[in-house]
C-alpha cells in the first residue's frame, strides 16, 4: 500500500503507533516544511540526530543524511569481535530503518562545506543545501605523531578503532598467530574515542589468548599515568582474570613504529616487539569537521554551545559526538553521541520554529564486555548549568559497576540488550 | 501522628506531586528528557534487550521505581545512579510521558 492509498480507516486500523509513523509521511507530502536540515554522518549522533529531527518536527523538516558506508558498523561491541564471541554481521545495522521517517540517506562523502552559502559538497559533485547543518564525523588519526606510522602501515600494524575492516583484520592476525606469541597494544593519551575500550580490548584478546593460546600473552602501553577508566574492575580482572596474560605498563607512549621490525619503540627508547601489534593512534576531529573551520580547541576538537550543539565558531552548524570537545567528565562514547544527536534535534526543531532551545540534559552508559558474558558499567547524568555554560555530572549519578561478581553476568545481559536497543533508537 | 505514618503520607505526596505542565515542562522538554531514557528502554519505551519496558506503565508505578532505585529501596546495577540524575519534576514528565505511550 503506497502512502496515497491511505483512507481515514486505514489509519485507524493502524492503532496509534503506526499511526504517528504514518501521519510523518503525510506531513512530508503536504508541504509547508520549516527548513533543510544536512547531516554529515550516519553514527550513533548523525543517525540519530537525523531520525529524531523528523519525528519531533512532525515530519515538518526535511531531513537529508549523508553517509558513504551502505551500513552501519557499531563501535561498541567491535572488542567482542576480536574475542571471538561476535561477528562484525552481528554488528551490522541497515540504514533502511530510516525511511519510514522520512529520512533521506544519501551514499555519498561529503567533502567540502559552504558555511556562506549554506551548502555542502559531496563526492559525486552533487551539493545540498541546507538551513540547518549537522556534522557527527567521528575521528580521524593524527598519523604524524607517531614516526613511521600512516593510513598504508595501518594496513599491517591495524588500529582496529573503526569498526569494519581493521578489526576484521586484527582478528585475522590474532587467530594467525602461534601460541606462544607476544600481541603488544598501545593507546595514546586522553581525550581519545572511547576512555574504557582499550582495557575491554585487552580483556578481549587476553580472553581468547587464555582460552585458544595460553601460552600467549599481551603487552599493553597505556600512555596514560594510570587506567582512563574502571580502573578498580579493569585492574581486578587483570589481576584474577588474566594474571600471566596481561602486563600492563603505564606511561609507556608510543613515538615511533618500526612496521618490518613488528617494534613499538616508546617516547624514552624502549623498543617492544610483537608477533602481532594494535596501535591505537592519537585522534582528533574528522578532516570534514577541519576543513569546515568547525575545530577550535588545540587543533583537535569542535567546541560547542550545549544548550543547542551549535559550534561556537560556525553559525547554524552543530557538531555531535566525538568530534565535540568534551563537557567536563563527558566521554567520547556512542551512547553519549546519541544523546548529542538529541539535544540538537530538539534544539532545531525549536529553533526553526521560532522558539527557545530547551537546556540540555543527557545521560551516558558505557559497557566494557571483560570475556565472552560478563561486562561492567560506568555511567552518569549530566545537567546544564547556567552560571557555568557547560553541562556536568550529577553528584550520586556518576560511577561504575559494584564489584559484586555475580551481578556482571546480569550486566552482560543488559549490555547485550543495551546495543539492541539503542541501534533500534538510531535506526530503526 | 507517628512518624511511620508521617512518612507515608510525605511518600504519598510525593508520589502524587504536581504534574509536571505545572512545574514549567511542556510536552515537548518532557519527550526530550524521556529520550535519555531511550538509548536502553526504546525510543517509544519498548526495550529491545533484558531492560524492562517503560510503555504504557502507569505513571504511579514508574514514579514509585524511580523514587526506589534513587533512595536504594530497589537493587540495581545501574539504576540507582540514574535516578539521581534527574529533578523530581523531569521525573514526573518523563513518567507522564511513557504512561501515554501504547504498550
Amino acid at each position: 500500500m503506497n502512502r496515497q492509498q491511505f483512507s481515514r480507516r486505514d489509519l485507524l486500523k493502524l492503532g496509534a503507533a503506526g499511526a504517528a509513523v504514518s501521519s510523518l509521511a503525510a506531513c512530508a507530502t503536504m508541504g509547508g516544511s520549516k527548513g533543510k536540515v544536512v547531516v554529515i554522518g550516519g553514527g550513533y549522533g548523525g543517525a540519530t540526530a537525523a531520525k529524531y529531527t523528523r519525528l519531533w518536527s512532525d515530519g515538518g523538516i526535511d531531513v537529508t543524511m549523508v553517509e558513504p558506508e551502505a551500513a552501519f558498523v557499531s563501535c561498541p561491541l567491535s572488542n567482542l569481535v576480536l574475542g571471538g564471541s561476535k561477528t562484525l554481521a552481528d554488528l551490522t545495522v541497515p540504514y533502511t530503518g530510516l525511511a519510514k521517517y522520512g529520512v533521506r540517506v544519501v551514499r555519498d562523502t561529503a567533502t567540502a562545506v559552504d558555511t556562506a552559502k549554506k551548502q555542502v559538497r559531496l563526492a559525486s559533485g552533487a551539493t545540498l543545501d541546507y538551513d540547518r547543518l549537522v556534522v557527527s564525523p567521528g575521528v580521524d588519526f593524527l598519523w604524524d605523531n607517531v614516526r613511521g606510522m600512516s593510513a598504508a602501515a595501518a594496513e599491517q600494524i591495524p588500529h582496529a578503532w573503526k569498526a569494519g575492516p581493521q578489526t576484521v583484520l586484527l582478528r585475522r592476525q590474532l587467530e594467525a598467530m602461534a601460541d606462544g606469541g607476544v600481541v603488544v597494544m598501545s593507546h595514546p593519551l586522553a581525550p581519545y574515542r572511547c576512555p574504557p575500550g582499550p582495557y575491554e580490548r585487552a580483556c578481549q584478546i587476553a580472553f581468547y589468548l587464555k582460552s585458544r593460546k595460553p601460552k600467549s600473552k599481551l603487552i599493553m602501553l597505556d600512555a596514560n599515568p594510570d587506567y582512563v577508566s574502571k580502573k578498580p574492575l579493569f585492574s581486578r580482572v587483570f589481576a584474577e582474570d588474566y594474571k600471566g596474560i596481561v602486563e600492563y605498563r603505564v606511561n609507556s607512549a608510543v613515538s615511533e613504529v618500526d612496521v618490518a621490525g613488528k617494534t613499538l619503540v616508546l617516547e624514552l627508547g624502549d623498543r617492544i616487539k610483537g608477533d602481532v601489534l594494535n596501535l591505537i593512534p592519537p585522534q582528533r576531529a574528522a578532516n570534514i569537521a577541519r576543513d569546515a573551520g568547525l575545530i577550535t580547541a588545540n587543533n583537535r576538537w569542535c567546541e560547542v554551545n550545549w544548550t543547542t550543539m551549535e559550534s561556537i565558531k560556525v553559525p547554524g552548524v552543530h557538531v555531535l559526538g566525538d568530534a565535540t570537545l568534551s563537557a567536563p567528565a563527558m566521554p567520547k562514547s556512542g551512547h553519549m553521541a546519541n544523546q548529542h544527536g538529541k539535544a540538537a534535534a530538539a534544539a532545531i526543531v525549536e529553533l526553526l520554529n521560532g522558539r527557545t532551545p530547551m537546556p540540555p540534559t543527557m545521560a551516558n552508559t558505557c559497557y566494557s564486555f571483560i570475556d565472552d558474558r560478563n561486562a561492567v558499567h560506568v555511567a552518569s547524568v549530566h545537567r546544564w548549568v547556567p552560571e557555568k555554560k557547560t553541562l556536568e555530572g550529577v553528584a550520586g549519578s556518576v560511577g561504575i559497576s559494584s564489584q559484586d561478581r555475580p551481578s556482571w553476568a546480569l550486566e552482560g545481559q543488559y549490555a547485550l540488550g543495551w546495543a539492541q536497543t539503542i541501534w533500534a533508537d538510531m535506526l530503526a | 501522628m507517628n512518624n511511620k505514618l508521617t512518612a507515608s503520607i510525605a511518600a504519598l505526596a510525593c508520589v502524587m506531586s504536581t504534574p509536571a505542565a505545572a512545574q514549567g515542562i511542556d510536552a515537548n522538554q518532557a519527550r526530550y528528557i524521556a529520550a535519555n531514557c531511550a538509548n536502553c528502554h526504546g525510543t517509544t519505551g519498548k526495550s529491545s534487550g533484558a531492560m524492562p519496558s517503560l510503555s504504557g506503565q502507569s505513571k504511579v508505578y514508574l514514579l514509585e521505581q524511580m523514587r526506589a532505585f534513587r533512595d536504594g529501596k530497589r537493587t540495581a546495577t545501574i539504576m540507582h545512579q540514574i535516578a539521581k540524575g534527574y529533578t523530581d519534576a523531569q521525573i514526573d514528565a518523563v513518567a507522564e510521558h511513557f504512561s501515554r505511550q501504547p504498550k
